[in-house]
């Protein structure tokens, strides 16, 4: 390991001068190639591929070329994968997708580039609120580049369904199980779900948030406080938790998310509790917001913001072309015409500030104020269940107790002991 | 000097192979061993710590389920596949018209990787889309076949779409078998006045002992690596209730950050098979060596 | 009396004949259902019966799969990485077959002190399960500079692929009587002219059936593929993968099974031509364990 750092600070060095070079070049929006871009990532799907196809232009008309590195499937399990055999070959992509904790510990390791240069060049100190830049710092210096921001704690109800179930759509849990009730007995799934480990967590990161509140939610599922872990609030949590256990259909382990979406597009089904990306869907089977679908905070969670950044990590090279490029991408990414474009195929709202709000919808403006009031009122919280919160393996024990107790017939009492004990034992 | 090659050739060919395998099977072994004594999390790191990942895995709730799923899984395939494939091969045997037609598609599902088929399989036991839908359908109502959405149940299914793929190289290697079989000594039973089944049980079968011990050789190779069938099937769910050790380990270490318990899962992994195939090995090896 | 014992003859045909093709059946309804599907449209997938057969087949999907669906941001269907595969099964077949023959042939015609042991180690060496190479392995590639290239890729197939071949050969050399090797001894022939000329010849059978098995093992294989292939040099099953997960403006998958069923045509092709070789080349030997 020691070796690599050595190398990557002598890249660093390296970067400093081909930063200005580059800068430069994006100034006179020049078309000689600047080297290449391997970028490894596993949007694959929906408004992510349009959203990548969009990048990739982008960087070839600033002279860039972009080599796809598509690794689908497993919610980026495949490509986590051959991210550590490369980086452990000595091969590395250019940039991959990489977020969160994660980005620190692939920093800590030296694996990755410092951006700094570029960062400083175009003021993303500015540019950024301060949630958005921590997660790209490593050790104060930029090692990624945000491209949106995603609001976790949505629920996507259809308005239909409701009115002839003679329903009205919850905002607080203790009225969404009054309501899934009045759905059921009409004949209606009440919660459209994909019983997928981490659809389980999206769910239940939901009802910590709605129960708990945003204090709560932070000492327990992001300082990892053990008091706050093995409270009657998180009980309480686990309870809610299984009360929604009746609400799912029998069929629903391993669905897909976006199949639990088109039941809810359908009419087969009330509410469905996920991330904006739910909204590119919608859009593609042609639905308008407020009238065919609506876009309501999750239950208890309203003026909160769970949010969730994809964000391209940069890895040294050793070429000071492929640096060169690095850098150009790095600075496309923070561009308004990427920011834009990416964030409304994608359905999340722009990283940066400085972002027309006139192309995007009414949901996406919900999630830009909940953002900044959130942000003032201190209910901003990472989502946990998309690996924001914590480390991987601390993630992936939640993830685990989450997921294990909403498809079994645990008691809620035995969840938290679960939880309690798997996150120590992961930490 | 040409002479010592001479003498020395066999082992000279042998020599890249040996190398290969020393380094790539055996130093491979023991890096993961060594690795599996450090804290390593996101990469390999040389920080070692005893048994401490040990004591962590076993600690884990989700290991438990996968050891048991293994257990249920490599017993039931093993012995599933085995009787099937014999049948099969039995049944084949006698002389039936259109034997090539119905062999290549027995024999067919081992062409084909897991990450094609998985799709389908997913729907024919998925209880809305699949084989219930179309009992459904048909008019029987109350036609339940949900095992691939239940806890206690998902590993079975497991098992079907894994016997499914391997049965009929079983039942190959079996044809091929009792195709060895000298005829003369078929026909000596029946003069003996031996019955059909008589004579399978106490004449062929002995026979097949190679046969098995090929066949369970190649399945648990299979089952041991049944990880991309998980993958594709249930994803290891519902929950973690279908998770087997390999794909326990391949998410604790490239999924979870945690290299060093993922290590230990891998050993133990592999102290399983030397506890259940050395011996085995060792007692057929060394009868046929008496031979 | 005869005509008694003759019915009771036909109805155990009967019976044979009804198992078997009851089991041809089951054997057969997931290629049915991924056939079936790939010719017809999403309307039809939506709201028909998954056993129907198409009202209206299209070969659209095909079309679609073959040369436009998108894996990830490239959109050229999975042509390009049906060609990456033959250039990594071929060689890798070839390799691992020819290795696998001399290894067979000396482990059981040569053996010499310890070359027991060696077969025993070697045996016991197709059971690591692959996840637990997959981080050394990157690490060696990356040393020898075969990170992420087709000829490294190629190299881990040989190396994992020659236990199984040494294996099928060395079975089934044991098998060939060693007075040959004998007699060839006598007449002066030394260990590569007994090798071309005793024992190549008796081979036909084994070379079938280890070019099958190891023809599709490769092609199958997914996680060395996906690991230690680079950008533009990824197999078929990497490119099927991304296919499936890939989906823009709604899952297509009439188009998946195409591009499923065009993933697995070459290995089926082998099985269906060669399937008849491969059984004769098991009778032949390579069970006798």
């Amino acid at each position: 390991m020691c070796g690599i750092n050595i190398i990557s600070m002598e890249k660093n060095m390296k970067n400093t001068i081909s930063t200005l070079a580059a800068t430069a070049l994006l100034a006179s929006t020049t078309s000689v190639s600047a080297g290449e871009v391997e970028v490894l990532h596993w949007w694959t799907s929906g408004g992510e591929a349009a959203s990548v196809n969009y990048l990739k232009d982008k960087l070839s008309d600033a002279g860039v070329t972009w080599t796809d590195f598509a690794v689908a499937g497993g919610g980026g399990e495949n490509a986590m994968t051959v991210l550590k055999s490369r980086a452990i070959s000595g091969n590395p992509p250019t940039a991959a997708q990489i977020k969160g904790p994660s980005i620190q510990e692939w920093g800590e390791l030296g694996f990755l580039a410092d951006i700094d240069d570029v960062a400083k060049a175009n003021d993303w100190d500015n540019l950024l609120p301060a949630v958005v830049s921590d997660v790209m710092k490593h050790n104060g210096k930029y090692v990624a580049a945000p491209v949106n921001v995603h609001r976790v704690n949505w629920m996507w109800s259809n308005p239909e369904v409701y009115a002839s179930a003679g329903a009205t759509i919850p905002t607080t849990w203790d009225d969404f199980m009054v309501q899934a009730k009045k759905l059921q007995a009409a004949g209606f799934v009440a919660l459209a779900h994909g019983g997928q480990p981490w659809q389980d967590a999206t769910v239940f990161e939901a009802v910590v948030l709605g129960v708990g509140g945003a204090d709560y939610y932070n000492s327990a599922f992001v300082d990892l406080d053990m008091d706050a872990l093995n409270s009657s609030t998180t009980l309480e949590v686990f309870e809610t938790f299984g009360n929604l256990r009746q609400f799912v259909d029998a069929n629903s382990p391993g669905r897909d998310w976006n199949v639990a979406t088109s039941m809810v597009i359908e009419g087969k089904a009330g509410s469905q509790i996920m991330g904006d990306w739910a909204k590119g869907e919608f859009k593609v089977a042609g639905k308008s917001v407020g009238t065919d679908y609506v876009c309501t905070a999750a239950p208890g969670t309203s003026g909160a913001h769970t949010f969730n950044i994809d964000s391209f990590a940069f890895f040294a090279q050793s070429d000071a072309s492929s640096t060169e490029a690095q850098n150009i991408m790095a600075a496309e990414i923070l561009g308004t015409d990427f920011q834009t474009v990416f964030n409304l195929n994608k359905g999340s709202i722009p990283a940066r500030l400085g972002v027309s709000r006139a192309e995007f919808d009414t949901c996406a403006h919900d999630s830009m104020d909940a953002f900044v009031s959130a942000s003032a009122s201190g209910s901003l919280v990472p989502s946990f269940a998309h690996g924001m919160a914590m480390s991987s393996a601390v993630g992936g024990a939640v993830t685990d107790t989450a997921t294990n107790f909403f498809n079994s017939d645990q008691s809620a009492a035995d969840g938290v002991a679960q939880l309690v004990a798997s996150v120590k034992a992961a930490m | 000097m040409l002479n010592f090659l001479e003498k020395n050739l066999p082992k000279i060919v042998l020599a890249p192979t040996t190398i290969v395998m020393v380094v790539c099977m055996y130093g491979f072994i023991v890096w993961t061993g060594l690795l599996s004594l450090t804290k390593s999390r996101m990469m390999p790191q040389w920080d070692f710590v005893g048994l401490d990942q040990y004591r962590r895995l076993f600690a884990n709730p989700r290991w438990d389920v996968a050891v048991d799923n293994l257990f249920v899984f490599l017993i039931l395939f093993i012995i599933i596949a085995l009787v099937l494939g014999l049948f099969l091969a039995i049944f084949l045997d006698q002389k039936i018209r259109a034997e090539g037609a119905i062999r290549t598609i027995y024999l067919y599902p081992m062409a084909i990787s897991f990450i094609v088929t998985g799709t389908a399989w997913k729907w024919i036991l998925n209880p809305g889309l699949g084989i219930e839908k179309l009992m459904n359908d048909w008019g029987f109502v109350g036609f339940e076949f949900r095992w691939l959405v239940e806890q206690d149940m998902a590993i079975y299914t497991i098992v079907i779409a894994a016997v499914w793929q391997s049965s009929g190289f079983v039942m190959a290697l079996f044809l091929a078998g009792l195709r060895g079989v000298d005829e003369n000594l078929t026909k000596a039973a029946k003069i003996d006045g031996a019955s059909t089944v008589q004579l399978y049980w106490h004449v062929v079968l002995p026979l097949m002992r190679p046969v098995f011990f090929s066949a369970i050789v190649i399945l648990t190779h299979i089952a041991i690596k049944s990880f991309d069938l998980v993958q594709a099937l249930t994803g290891g769910g519902p929950g973690y209730a279908s998770d087997l050790p390999a794909n326990f380990m391949y998410t604790f270490t490239f999924n979870r950050a945690q290299i060093g318990l993922g290590a230990s899962s891998a050993m133990i992994m592999l102290f399983g098979v030397l506890a259940i195939l050395i011996p085995y090995l060792y007692s057929e090896l060394r009868e046929k060596n008496h031979d | 009396m005869t005509s008694l014992k003759l019915t009771k003859y036909n109805i155990g045909r009967a019976f044979i004949y009804l198992i078997l093709l009851f089991f041809a059946f089951l054997y057969l309804a997931p290629l049915y259902v991924m056939f079936t599907t790939s010719l017809k449209d999403i309307e039809e997938i939506r709201s028909g019966n998954l056993m129907a057969l198409p009202i209206d087949p299209t070969f659209y999907a095909w079309k679609k799969a073959w040369s436009s669906a998108c894996t990830g941001s490239e959109c050229n269907g999975l042509a390009p990485y049906f060609w990456n595969s033959v250039r990594i099964v071929v060689p890798a077949v070839i390799i691992s077959t020819i290795v696998g023959a001399f290894n067979g042939y000396v482990l059981a015609k040569w053996k010499f002190k310890g070359s027991e042991f060696l077969f025993g180690a070697l045996l016991f060496g197709c059971f690591i399960p692959f996840q637990v190479i997959l981080l050394p392995m990157a690490k060696l590639l990356g040393m020898l500079g075969l990170a992420n290239t087709v000829t490294g890729l190629v190299l881990v197939h040989v190396i994992y692929g020659v236990a199984f071949t040494t294996l099928f050969f060395r079975n089934y050399y044991v098998g060939i009587p060693t007075e040959l090797v004998r007699a060839a001894k006598l007449d002066g022939a030394g260990f590569f002219a007994i090798f071309r000329h005793v024992f190549i010849p008796l081979s036909a059978p084994i070379f079938v059936v280890t070019i099958i098995w190891q023809f599709t093992q490769i092609w199958n294989d997914f996680l060395f593929g996906v690991v230690y292939s680079g950008s533009g040099t990824q197999p078929i099953t990497v490119a099927l993968n991304n296919l499936v997960n890939t989906s823009v403006g709604g899952k297509e998958y009439n188009v998946d099974m195409a591009a499923a069923i065009i993933a697995a045509l070459p290995t089926l092709a082998v099985y269906v031509i060669a399937g008849k070789y491969f059984v004769r080349g098991l009778t032949a030997g390579a069970v006798k364990g």
